[in-house]
């Protein structure tokens, strides 16, 4: 492209986005001659250039905008019809300027229609009204109640600089402040920055080296180096900085463009528009914020007459704050609108199958809010040109992902919503954990990483094995693992060691998994390079650097390592799409389960959260004992249980093993074959009467016996286990919940505590049970019914003085912190895990006393 | 060996790959070292051997023997590296040794035999009649461009 057009094409360009931004301001302030000169100027200067250029088409656009602005300068009225006008023939302009850098020249073709609208209007006399002009009736986007015109500036840096000089003859070109700032291009600036990036490194190598030889004579000029080059390489980001306003001078035409088109009243605040960021980063986050704005003005902000309704200014307000803080920018936009429509979350969500209803209930609203950053995610009932195509919110956190930030939603129903964004300063340099695996030292971006778990034998953390899925319980969470030299193929069957090495725990997004590795080493500020064209499609490496030594090593890509993980867990993941499927079909809650078979055929199933560990061990490590089977494990017996009589106990080679622990106790079950983990919903279809079994369910579209663990402990450790001494009048306890499994599991565990134990399998039948006559000292509720859930059960039964003294302990799922907060509230005094028998029993205990003090 | 002033007559930096010549145009050498700390490069495409650190910039090692087909050496470390530049990438070739620069006539030069190795043939540009050998030009820019798929499909030029 010929130099004199490009350099056309780039000045035009930035004009025409002052006249977007200037046009705005000008419609509310229309007493403003300065932004009106300025605007004039600026057109004015398009179209001459234009002639010069023999581009006719745009020549006589900018012509006809300018004779209609020209009037205006005369003291006609600014109306909101003919700054719309205007502002479609900038665009219109804006269009031909594209057209003509893709095509080299002006595309065939005429602006009747525009020219013409134009000049009706400039044709269609109107006196002026002396000097005192009408204040607009319009007072949409940006300015007009802040009067400072210095903070709308701000919103454009270009503004700004061509603003300065009032030139007195049109034909002098008003921005250029000769000697204060000149054009470069981009390019050399990032060929200035790797060169920096590369001093940086040697000098790094230089200080490693001078490290070595404490007593060179070097040290002296080494570290005036140093400090020169830590200097240079600060003064060579700075070039490569831009204020954010730069990514924000859009928003005023686009904020005013949609109040008008949705009937609202919204006001426009920038602050901090001189933030200056890595241009790289500006660029990604760019359209986010642009997304987020739009959808800001489009669903947070109510019609004029809602929100005068409701109390509020007339005028809704969108502010967009942008700060430095401790190497990070803090973005925030901030609207006063209606706030994030929480039972139209829940409904989606629930729609959507990314959670269950019943856990739905239970969400705190600040995390249902943050479901709108899940793909696909919206809330608009109609999908419109502004809103309601699923994209955005998700592509918004995408983007802000990849440059390694953060994003967060506050919302208060009928207040406003507030996003946080938090990014870095800069991509080039970032933090990483070193790390070994397979003999060789990797890089991972110190954002990703969450905590670091260091396993032991003997210690609390272990890897434990679901088959031949390694995986970490912490803190009631199960982790999947990946090895780190076994993902990236170094060592394709790595002696794995289960009882020594480091787990690596990342995040990305609502994912959480370990990364284990061979060792750990320092935290480094590293320079990410990208890697080889070749080597580009390793999703699982992001770059390569050079360390302080001067080796070079590989940078992971923890979303490349999600991905990956993501493939092969599929099944298991909750969050998965092809999980979400399956419960948006079932609506039914899930229970993981193991999978084995012991004796037959048959595969049998166990609840996982009620099993410790699965194990294999050498069956000649097997001892006998009165006939019973025995095992050295953890410095401890621990008794083994065969499942059933048909299990074939093996004399050599290796034996499966599934490992129970309560209290400081364990026992083995000893099974044949450990099939999977599976994540199902369980509906125990028939009982049964055998002795360990509790009955028969459809897992995976087998049947499957499920097995009950509280039949076993007792053989393995004889019936003195865990059976409190029967009292001649045994407590009596009701437990109620809708589901016969748990039913079936706890009530032999209450019973064995010495107790009563009378179910029930909803609230109703607990209701009239007590209008029957029947009394009980303990209640257990399932807080999670459908109906009558726990919570109002206990409710009712508070404000019955039959039942006012009765304790209620309350069952929840296995993770709910925040339910017992809540329970409390209802009067429940004491909340369970439902798998946590000890838990169970100790409430029950402290639920008796309370009553016998109370009494 | 016609040497003269003509236009025609190039600089070859000349290599050793498993006993065949091979020559590359000087101005296309950067460098000629030994590789030192090679790092693997976790799956990559078998011809890469690794990258390591030159002068602070990042070099991709391919080992010329894998990418042309050759059998394969374990042990490397008497081998040179010649240093590439392609797109504004750093490249090493890993070739047994490196020989003395020569310059050739055009009118020497041959078009590839018809039944030269197709890997062989894929990366060569030409062939030089020396005396008493055969000199391969190496198309250095064919030789970078490669990804795990498409191993050096091989068009007899």
């Amino acid at each position: 492209m010929d130099d004199l057009l490009r350099e056309f094409l780039t000045e035009t360009n930035e004009s025409l986005h002052v006249i977007d931004v200037e046009l705005v301001r000008f419609e509310q302030d229309p007493n403003n001659a300065e932004i009106l000169d300025n605007i004039f100027r600026l057109v004015h200067t398009i179209k001459g250039t234009c002639g010069f250029l023999g581009l006719q088409r745009l020549e006589s656009l900018a012509h006809s905008a300018e004779t209609l602005m020209g009037q205006f300068r005369a003291g006609r009225t600014v109306t909101g019809e003919a700054v719309t006008l205007i502002l479609t023939a900038i665009d219109r302009i804006k269009a031909l300027l594209d057209a003509l850098e893709a095509e080299q020249h002006e595309p065939d073709g005429a602006d009747h229609d525009v020219i013409a609208a134009l000049e009706i209007l400039s044709s269609a006399a109107e006196l002026p009204a002396a000097t005192q002009m009408a204040p607009s009736p319009f007072e949409t986007a940006s300015a007009a109640a802040t009067p400072k015109t210095q903070e709308h500036e701000e919103a454009s840096p270009a503004a700004m600089r061509r603003a300065e000089p009032a030139a007195n003859g049109e034909s002098e070109r008003p921005d250029r402040i000769a000697g204060q700032s000149i054009r470069v291009s981009v390019d050399t600036l990032d060929h200035l920055m790797t060169m920096v990036s590369e001093l940086v490194l040697t000098r790094n190598q230089l200080l490693e080296i001078a490290r070595r030889n404490p007593d060179t004579e070097f040290k002296q000029p080494l570290q005036r180096l140093s400090n020169v080059t830590a200097e240079l390489q600060e003064g060579v980001m700075k070039t490569r900085m831009q204020p954010i306003g730069s990514a924000w001078h859009k928003l005023p035409r686009i904020v005013r463009d949609l109040a008008t088109d949705l009937g609202r009243r919204i006001h426009l605040e920038l602050s901090g528009a001189e933030t200056e960021l890595d241009r790289q980063v500006l660029d990604l986050i760019k359209d986010p914020l642009i997304h987020m704005v739009r959808n800001c003005a489009a669903h947070g902000i109510e019609a004029p007459q809602e929100r005068l309704a409701a109390g509020k200014l007339e005028h809704g307000l969108i502010r967009l704050t942008a700060h430095h803080q401790a190497g990070h920018i803090i973005i925030e936009i901030i609207d006063d609108g209606r706030g994030l429509d929480t039972d139209r979350i829940r409904q989606q969500v629930i729609a959507r199958g990314l959670a269950v209803e019943a856990e739905v209930e239970k969400m705190s609203e600040a995390r249902l809010h943050r479901f709108i950053f899940s793909p696909g995610f919206t809330t608009a009932p109609k999908v419109t040109s502004i809103a309601g195509r699923g994209v955005g919110m998700d592509v918004a956190r995408a983007n802000i992902d990849m440059i390694g930030g953060t994003i967060d939603v506050r919302s208060r129903c009928g207040e406003g919503t507030t996003f946080t964004i938090k990014i870095p300063l800069t991509m080039a340099v970032v933090s990483a954990l070193i790390v070994e695996a397979g003999g060789d030292r990797f890089a991972i971006p110190q954002l990703a990483v969450v905590e670091l778990v260091r396993v032991r034998a003997g210690s609390e953390h272990r890897i434990d094995w679901l088959k031949d899925t390694p995986v970490l319980r912490l803190r009631n969470k199960l982790l999947p693992l990946v090895h780190l030299k076994k993902l990236l193929a170094i060592d394709p069957n790595p002696e794995i060691d289960v009882e020594s090495g480091f787990i690596v725990v990342i995040q990305i997004g609502n994912e959480t998994f370990g990364i284990v590795v061979d060792g750990v080493f320092q935290t480094e500020e590293i320079v990410v390079k990208p890697m080889s064209p070749n080597l580009r499609h390793i999703t699982m490496l992001s770059g390569n650097t050079i360390l302080g030594d001067g080796s070079v090593i590989m940078i992971i890509d923890p979303h490349g390592i999600a991905q990956a993980i993501g493939t092969a867990t599929v099944a298991r993941t909750p969050h998965g799409a092809e999980a979400a499927d399956e419960t948006l079909a079932a609506e039914e809650q899930t229970t993981p389960m193991l999978l084995f078979r012991a004796g037959s055929m048959q595969q049998k199933a166990v609840p996982l959260s009620l099993i410790t560990r699965l194990e294999v061990i050498d069956a000649r490590s097997m001892e006998k004992s009165n006939g019973n089977h025995l095992l050295q494990y953890r410095g401890q017996l621990m008794p083994l249980v065969p499942v059933n009589k048909t299990v074939r106990i093996r004399n050599e080679g290796s034996q499966p093993l599934v490992v129970f622990s309560d209290e400081e106790q364990s026992m083995g079950l000893l099974v044949d074959d450990i099939i999977d983990i599976v994540d199902d919903p369980l509906a125990i279809e028939v009982t049964s009467d055998r002795p360990g079994v509790l009955g028969s369910a459809v897992i995976k579209g087998q049947a499957t016996e499920v097995i009950d663990i509280s039949h076993f402990l007792p053989l393995a450790f004889g019936q003195s286990y865990g059976r409190a001494e029967r009292r001649s009048t045994p407590r009596k306890v009701l437990l109620v919940d809708d589901q016969a499994f748990f039913r079936n599991l706890l009530s032999p565990i209450i019973d064995a505590a010495g107790y009563a134990v009378t179910t029930a399998a909803s609230a109703a039948q607990v209701l009239d049970l007590i209008r029957n006559g029947e009394r009980f000292e303990v209640i257990v509720a399932d807080l999670d019914m459908p109906g009558m859930t726990g919570f109002e059960l206990a409710q009712v039964l508070r404000d019955d003085p039959l039942t006012a003294g009765v304790p209620v302990v309350g069952l929840t799922p296995v993770d709910s912190s925040d339910m017992a907060g809540c329970a409390r509230q209802f009067g429940i005094r004491e909340c369970v895990a439902k798998f946590d028998r000890r838990g169970l029993i100790a409430a029950l205990e402290t639920s008796r006393i309370a009553v016998g003090q109370a009494a | 060996m016609h040497i003269s002033d003509n236009e025609d007559v190039h600089e070859y930096v000349t290599a050793v790959v498993d006993r065949q010549l091979f020559g590359l145009p000087i101005a296309r050498v950067q460098d000629v070292f030994v590789p030192a700390r090679l790092t693997r490069v976790p799956l990559a495409p078998p011809e890469v051997a690794g990258v390591l650190n030159l002068r602070g910039r990042i070099l991709t090692v391919i080992d010329l023997r894998r990418r042309l087909g050759l059998p394969v050496r374990a042990n490397i470390a008497s081998d040179r590296t010649i240093g590439i530049e392609l797109a504004g990438e750093a490249y090493g070739l890993l070739v047994d040794s490196v020989g003395e620069v020569m310059r050739l006539s055009d009118a020497i030069r041959a078009v590839n035999p018809a039944n030269l190795d197709p890997r062989l043939a894929g990366a060569s540009a030409g062939v030089y009649r020396l005396e008493g050998e055969l000199m391969i030009l190496l198309d250095v820019d064919r030789v970078l461009h490669f990804d795990g798929a498409t191993k050096a499909a091989g068009t007899a030029a």
